[in-house]
């Protein structure tokens, strides 16, 4: 490991279980051309150009390597939405983390930028893009001068630009890099982000960019870490992919856990095998609760996602199972709250967070917002009333009209509402406000309770017309 | 310097010309000019308008979207402390008032020796390694009171100079296509027909 940069983050590297991205992280050089080239680089490239686009297109359906940006949608299936006969058509590649809680793209293109690369000019093999742009969040200096890097020594070597490896596949990969906005990681904000543009996500439907981004062109918009498992599928085929995980979910993926555990860090796990209960408490992996504390609840799949309680630790990470529990996989980011946790002012972080991001195109997301975000802070400091509780729920319901998903509790005797939600804003900023608060209040609404102002503390003595409040 | 100097203009149309269309190296080139001036200028607003064909009221409209770009000088190091959840469970805040007494300084503020600027920031996609801050875009992790301490003396002293550049200065490697093996930009609106390794469509074999 290189020590003095990542002197936590070991967790990818312990046990023996497949790693499918994180292989080289256990070389202190696996950013180099040289160790790169030594452990298999680019032979996954090499095997692509052996095979027709369209094969290796089939391959990569038949694989069936989920999106893990949040929506876990198959990435050959979306390669296939472009419209026939219309070109150009790009890639995007989405590196802009910044979900709360999500921590393994960023270690993906400083660890190994060019396995990165190596899936880029793969996917533009298959789905016949010309064009590539890597899209770094702004604030990783070192994930953009690693990728600098690794491009200038990839061009240089001819495997990425004109005639790559001697053949008729041509295409250039430009690196390019934001400047600071969470909502920029959402696909149509960040093609509007790459046109120069305000990052302002675009209405869809009608048009998703496969069919009408980047200037108007089909474009796909692909996560680093999806991309990222592509070399090794070349390499080692699709039943080789397929055998590790479950027929729904195969292969693996990279989890960062963060919070009240005693190891925090980023872990590739089995999908769809693997549970919340492995992967909090197994010994190659966290370890268990901080100080041997219990465990209150958790974030599952990034701070968008609905909360879990110790009820649903059994659960694997499958997509449809975590659904139907009341939640979403999303990022593949957890965070633990032990019973020393104040509920609502760990709610608090999220929806500040959340409002303070919204871009302002929906009125719901920008008002709503912001008023989530005041009630939250009055309760929090000890100013809010039972009417404010109230208030929160009105709130959200403006933002996400009907049942909004969350856990069953055995302890509340309460059942799941199965994820998703109904949404009045474009993109699901506006909903993710609302998410911890819903999940908070409902599952710990005594919490909430003791902090409100007590109401027999009011002096009796109030004359007629004074507002108490 | 106010507009982008000679190197760095001929930087800027190098940039350009990677993309198919000149706007799409706005921010790239807000980038720019702020490493060259520490913030972004009314000025280089204006030079890169003229570069990208914007005018200044658009590019200062996309500028400002942005919390990287900063209007008006900053500290020579700008302290970003992560207050998002994973982070605030580890003592974020408690790390904050730390930063803010050792400072002398609220959060949103400078030093009056112009050397630091105190930020609230939102998560870094270091999680894991809570709580967390970042030094003009580098990572500290695991921060301790006694850590912050360290690190304001260490950069009031210089000792840090040669990992972390002043602000502005985000990535100091570049990417560079040598014109050899460029496959060059297009228009999109001049594209006519399939890249030349792709199978023909269906009509095609007909
Ligand atoms: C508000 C918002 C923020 C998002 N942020 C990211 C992000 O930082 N990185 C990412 O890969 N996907 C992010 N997504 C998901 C992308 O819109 C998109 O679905 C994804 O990049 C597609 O890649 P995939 O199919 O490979 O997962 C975000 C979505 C939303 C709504
Ligand atoms: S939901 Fe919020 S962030 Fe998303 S488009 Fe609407 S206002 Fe912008
Ligand atoms: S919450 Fe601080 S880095 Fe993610």
């Amino acid at each position: 490991m290189s020590g003095t940069i990542y002197p936590h983050a070991v967790g990818f590297v312990a046990g023996d279980r497949p790693r499918i991205v994180t292989d080289r992280f256990q070389y202190h050089d696996a950013h180099t051309m040289e160790r790169f080239l030594a452990t298999d680089g680019y032979k996954g490239l090499r095997a692509a150009l052996a095979k027709s686009p369209t094969e290796v297109h089939d391959e990569v359906k038949g694989a069936t390597v989920l999106g893990r940006g949040g929506a876990g949608f198959a990435a050959g299936v979306k390669w296939g939405l472009t419209p026939q006969g219309v070109w150009p058509r790009y890639l995007v590649v989405n590196g802009d983390e910044s979900e709360p809680g999500t921590y393994k793209d960023r270690l993906l293109m400083e660890l190994d930028p060019h396995q990165l690369i190596e899936g880029c000019l793969i996917a533009c093999y298959a789905a016949g893009l010309s064009q590539c742009f890597l899209y770094v969040r702004g604030e990783m200096a070192l994930a953009q001068e690693r990728i600098a890097t690794a491009l200038n020594e990839a061009y240089a070597a001819g495997y990425v630009g004109k005639n790559i490896l001697g053949s008729n596949f041509s295409v250039d990969i430009v690196l390019h890099w934001g400047a600071g906005a969470y909502v920029v990681g959402e696909e149509t904000a960040l093609i509007e982000s790459l046109e120069g543009n305000r990052g302002m996500p675009r209405q869809k439907p009608p048009f998703f960019p496969a069919a009408i981004g980047l200037y108007g062109k089909p474009t796909i918009v692909n996560n680093v870490e999806t991309l990222a498992n592509l070399p090794w599928l070349m390499r080692n085929g699709v039943e080789a992919y397929t055998a590790i995980g479950t027929a729904t979910s195969p292969g693996t993926r990279m989890v960062a856990v963060s919070g009240h555990v005693k190891r925090p860090g980023v872990y590739e796990i089995i999908n769809g095998t693997t549970t919340f209960r492995d992967l909090l408490y197994g010994d190659e992996f966290c370890g268990g609760i901080r100080d041997d504390n219990q465990l209150k609840a958790f974030v599952p799949g990034g701070g968008s996602a609905p909360w879990f309680l110790p009820d649903q630790l059994d659960l694997p990470f499958e997509n449809k199972l975590v659904s139907a529990a009341g939640s979403m996989l999303g990022s593949g980011a957890i965070i633990v709250m032990d019973d020393t946790t104040d509920i609502p002012a760990a709610a608090l972080t999220l929806t500040r967070f959340y409002a303070h991001e919204s871009c302002g195109k929906c009125v719901p997301c920008r008002e709503g917002g912001t008023w989530l975000e005041r009630i939250m802070r009055r309760i929090v400091d000890g100013h809010g009333t039972e009417r404010d509780l109230d208030q929160l729920l009105e709130v959200g319901e403006m933002i996400c009209p009907g049942a909004f998903p969350h856990a069953a509790s055995e302890r509340l005797g309460l059942g799941a509402v199965p994820f998703p939600y109904k949404m009045t804003t474009i993109c699901f900023v506006g909903p993710s406000a609302y998410a911890p608060v819903h999940s908070a209040l409902t599952l710990f609404r005594d919490e909430f309770e003791a902090k409100l102002v007590r109401r027999n503390l009011i002096p009796v003595t109030v004359g007629a017309g004074d507002d108490p409040h | 310097m106010a507009r982008l100097n000679e190197a760095n203009a001929v930087l800027a149309k190098e940039i350009i010309g990677r993309y198919p269309r000149p706007r799409s190296a706005t921010i790239p080139l807000l980038h720019l000019a702020q490493q060259q001036d520490g913030y972004v200028t009314d000025e280089a607003i204006k030079h890169i308008g003229e570069l990208v064909g914007a005018t200044s009221a658009e590019v200062l409209g996309t500028a400002t979207f942005y919390e990287m770009f900063k209007f008006e000088p900053v500290g020579k190091y700008l302290v970003n402390i992560c207050g998002t959840m994973s982070c605030a469970l580890l003592g974020a805040d408690e790390l904050m008032h730390h930063a803010e007494h050792k400072l002398g300084i609220k959060a949103g503020s400078t030093t009056a020796d112009g050397l630091f600027t105190l930020e609230h920031a939102e998560c870094q996609a270091a999680c894991t390694e809570a709580p967390c801050l970042q030094v003009n875009y580098r990572y500290r992790y695991r921060v301790t009171p006694a850590d912050l301490d360290k690190l304001i003396d260490d950069l009031s002293r210089g000792r840090l100079d040669g990992e972390i550049p002043p602000h502005g200065t985000v990535a100091r490697v570049r990417q560079h296509i040598p014109s050899d093996r460029a496959v060059g930009a297009v228009a999109p609106e001049a594209v006519t027909g399939a890249p030349e390794w792709t199978p023909p469509s269906p009509e095609a074999k007909k």
